[in-house]
């Protein structure tokens, strides 16, 4: 599979998953906004990033990224609870909605490229902080947009040219976070 | 008599949520027993009598499909029902579980009523 077919098929994969992951568990409908790709310019930012590494014929990394009222709300929604302010509870919780969400965008990748190895998820919070992928690959950003609020889910994944190592799971793409 | 539950996963979130869907059953549970990966969950097994364990897959230290194993070649626990629940969803593991022994599979996300008609089907 050539990288413009695998970058469809991982859009079509993000939305369903997220859908399905969103409706299900937190019983909270989003709204999908355009896709587009993110060549790895670190914007600064304010909120939660939780990341997850892929491995096997396809490489790399899927990622959450939202506000943190929006990690509140998000949690609350999962959990049942009130969250005034982003606490162990709450990147918990952003935690185990990118593990269910990347974990089912793998499992839809997979019946085209074969077995993949899902990392346990890191999560960050922070102000005025940035990450990238090391490296020249692209992001494909898929936006969710929940009342006023906009959550991104990004994959980006290379081919994996030097064998098919599912049982490699990890950051291939090493992440950088900075801040000020 | 009411059975304890062990709950193997390492989110916090999950068990937070396995333990109110437990509630809402009608199945009389008794003590609900928390561990964040396979190595603790050895630990609680080897202190505390459970009548069921619920298991994630994808964990640190000792992932579920490791602690299946060895609760099913344990004499003492290999009767106890092991179901996991899980986003991990290829074939290939789901029959792993089966062949170690599992009880049943509930792939992530998932709904009460999932978690419920599994139980049932075990009790």
């Amino acid at each position: 599979m050539d990288t413009i077919a695998m970058r469809e098929k991982v859009v079509n994969a993000v939305l369903t998953s997220t859908e399905s992951v969103f409706s299900t568990m937190l019983g909270l409908e989003l709204t999908a906004g355009d896709v587009y790709d993110n060549s790895g310019a670190a914007n600064p930012t304010d909120g939660v990033v939780s990341l997850i590494g892929l491995a096997g014929p396809w490489m790399g990394t899927g990622s959450i990224a939202c506000s943190p009222s929006l990690a509140c709300k998000i949690s609350g929604a999962l959990l049942m609870s009130e969250y005034a302010a982003v606490d162990d509870e709450v990147l918990d919780a952003v935690a185990e909605v990118t593990n269910m969400v990347i974990g089912n965008v793998k499992t839809i990748l997979e019946e085209e490229v074969g077995a993949m190895g899902l990392s346990i998820p890191t999560v960050i919070f922070g102000k005025n902080f940035a990450t990238k992928s090391v490296g020249s690959n692209s992001w494909t950003v898929v936006p969710f947009h929940y009342e006023k609020e906009t959550m991104i889910v990004q994959v980006c994944l290379v081919q994996n040219t030097e064998g098919q190592a599912a049982s490699k799971v990890g950051f291939t793409n090493p992440q950088m976070a900075m801040a000020d | 008599m009411a059975l304890d539950v062990l709950i193997v996963d390492d989110s916090a979130a999950i068990r937070k949520i396995l333990q109110r869907v437990l509630r809402q059953t009608d199945f009389l549970f008794g003590e609900v027993h928390e561990a964040g990966d396979g190595v603790e969950a050895i630990g609680v097994l080897k202190t505390k009598r459970v009548g069921l364990i619920l298991s994630d897959i994808n964990m640190p230290n000792m992932d579920g499909i490791q602690f299946l194993g060895q609760v099913k070649a344990n004499e003492e626990w290999k009767s106890v029902p092991v179901v996991m629940i899980t986003t991990e969803g290829s074939q290939a593991k789901v029959m792993e579980a089966v062949e170690l022994g599992a009880s049943g599979y509930v792939r992530k996300p998932f709904t009460a009523d999932q978690i419920k008609e599994k139980l049932t089907g075990l009790f």
